[in-house]
């Protein structure tokens, strides 16, 4: 399959082109990159909704629910899960689609699982780029499932322009479950299993969280329960959601959104190729051999070599 | 830079039976040889085996059964993989089947059948050394 098929195959909605080049992005083979490129400018139309939380809180019933309710209203979805892989063997159990077999033979509904292979965040490093992939081929909504979040599990702030963040009743009698840093990250915040007693007063903590909370900003997070088994509540986290995409949309924080993005992508892979082509330079050399030596025996020093090595590099004409 | 590749299996249970501890067993060990494990849960039929594998880009498919219904949904699924064109996937299965039933489900294209008591490295060395990737 060359690169211009693969191009031409997402571009037609043909999704056995558009889970090869996922596949593709997830091995991080340069025909992805290539394809990628070809394919940015067809990208930036859907609008990409993250889902973390604790493990368990219910995030692949919610998202399968909230794909029923967008179908009610005619939106096309992609769907990518993400999963730890084990730090120790690389690989995964990706248990997510287990919840989403409803929606297993709609045409109009793409689900893609993902393990970590490593990268720490919430998602996969290359989820990004799957998403791209998606919005290229043309879904309306994309959402994304992080790993069963704790406090570092951040990174989807970074890919969706909506964020929802999990919890259930029940856990922890002050905020334990949602911990500081996904508290942060939310757009709107969804009390799942409101069938569970509790959820009321769930609301209610996390409410007087956001009371006391010291930002300044134009959105409050709202606050949906739900029960992702019966589907109460789907309706009313749907207009929520739509709710704050006008929201972006007229405050013009997409917009903005879209430049940061833009910016801290293009920063991400210069400091990647750069990177990379440093090292590919230097790997082996004797000189660079010789100035570890030399830092070891503390006869120079790491600051005074960095500087050096990174000046030869940039005024190299070689390259 | 192909060293981040991954051997992803698809690990099924089509057909109405619920006997799904093997179909879990099998997809834990495949996980701790390192491989990426979709597994869909119980009821699946042959359409919908067939389009998580594709969608989820997977090497290899794993299918159990132990209600009896192989000799008509492997085949049938075999069926609609090479109707979809796809054939560069390996399929195989395990669960309750049959000596005489095996030679007839390999002519449809499954790979190997593996049936009670097989020992797990020996699931995991076959797929590793028959996967196309
Ligand atoms: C445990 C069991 C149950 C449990 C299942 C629990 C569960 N969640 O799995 C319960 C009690 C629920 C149950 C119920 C029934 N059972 Co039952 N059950 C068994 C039993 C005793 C063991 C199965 C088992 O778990 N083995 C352990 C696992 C690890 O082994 P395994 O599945 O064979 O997997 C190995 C290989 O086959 C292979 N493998 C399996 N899957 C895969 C997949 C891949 C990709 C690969 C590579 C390999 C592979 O690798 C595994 C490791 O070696 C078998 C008899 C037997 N000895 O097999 C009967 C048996 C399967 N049951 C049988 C029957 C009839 C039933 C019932 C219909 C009984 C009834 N009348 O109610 C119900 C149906 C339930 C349903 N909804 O489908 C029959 C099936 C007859 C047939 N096929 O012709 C059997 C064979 C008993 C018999 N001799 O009659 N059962
Ligand atoms: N009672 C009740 N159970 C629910 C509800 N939503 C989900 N569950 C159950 O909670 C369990 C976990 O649901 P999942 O959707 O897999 O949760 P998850 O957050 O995706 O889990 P991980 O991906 O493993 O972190 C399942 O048994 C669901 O059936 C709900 O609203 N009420
Ligand atoms: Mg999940």
């Amino acid at each position: 399959m060359s690169v211009t098929d693969l191009v031409e195959g997402v571009l037609s909605q043909k999704r056995r082109y558009l889970a090869r080049l996922i596949s593709l992005i997830e091995d991080e083979d340069n025909h992805a990159l290539e394809a990628l490129s070809l394919l940015y400018k067809h990208t930036g139309r859907s609008h990409i909704i993250g889902v973390t939380g604790p493990p368990g809180s219910g995030k692949s019933s919610l998202v399968t629910k909230l794909t029923a309710e967008f179908r009610k209203r005619s939106k096309t979805i992609g769907i990518v899960c993400v999963d730890p892989s084990s730090p120790f063997t690389g690989g995964a159990l990706l248990g997510d689609r287990i919840r989403m077999q409803e929606h297993s033979l709609d045409d109009d509904v793409f689900v893609r699982s993902m393990g970590t292979r490593g990268h720490l965040g919430g998602l996969a490093r290359t989820t990004s780029d799957a998403v791209k992939a998606i919005d290229a081929f043309g879904k309306d909504i994309i959402f994304v499932e992080t790993v069963g979040a704790g406090q570092s599990e951040v990174e989807v702030v970074d890919v969706a322009h909506t964020v929802l963040v999990t919890d259930v009743p029940g856990s922890g009698d002050d905020i334990q479950a949602i911990k500081a840093g996904i508290m942060e990250i939310a757009d709107i915040f969804v009390v799942n299993k409101s069938d569970l007693p509790g959820a009321d007063k769930k609301a209610t903590e996390i409410n007087a969280m956001l009371d006391i909370d010291p930002r300044e900003r134009t959105w409050r997070p709202p606050v949906v329960l739900t029960n992702s088994r019966t589907g109460d509540g789907i309706p009313e986290l749907v207009e929520t959601i739509l709710a704050h995409l006008k929201h972006l949309k007229e405050t013009g924080l997409w917009k903005m959104k879209g430049l940061q993005r833009s910016r801290d992508e293009l920063q991400e892979l210069m400091k990647y190729k750069l990177t990379k082509e440093l090292s590919q330079k230097l790997q082996g050399k004797p000189e660079y051999e010789k100035a570890i030596e030399l830092i070891a025996k503390r006869e120079t020093d790491p600051y005074t070599v960095a500087e050096k090595l990174i000046a030869e590099f940039l005024f190299s004409e070689s390259r | 830079m192909s060293s981040s590749k991954k051997i992803r299996v698809l690990v099924a249970k089509p057909g109405l039976d619920g006997h799904d501890r093997g179909a879990k067993i099998v997809a834990r060990a495949l996980r701790d040889a390192g491989m990426e494990v979709i597994y869909t849960g119980l009821r699946q039929t042959p359409e919908m085996v067939v389009r998580a594998a594709m969608d989820e880009g997977v090497h290899c498919i794993g299918l159990s059964i132990l209600s009896g219904a192989h000799n008509a949904l492997f085949p049938k699924i075999m069926e609609l993989l090479k109707a979809e064109g796809v054939d560069d996937v390996l399929v195989v299965g395990g669960g309750i089947i049959p000596e005489d039933d095996i030679p007839g489900l390999k002519e449809a294209g499954i790979g190997e059948i593996f049936g009670p008591g097989t020992p797990l490295d020996e699931i995991v060395e076959y797929i590793r050394n028959n996967v196309k990737i």
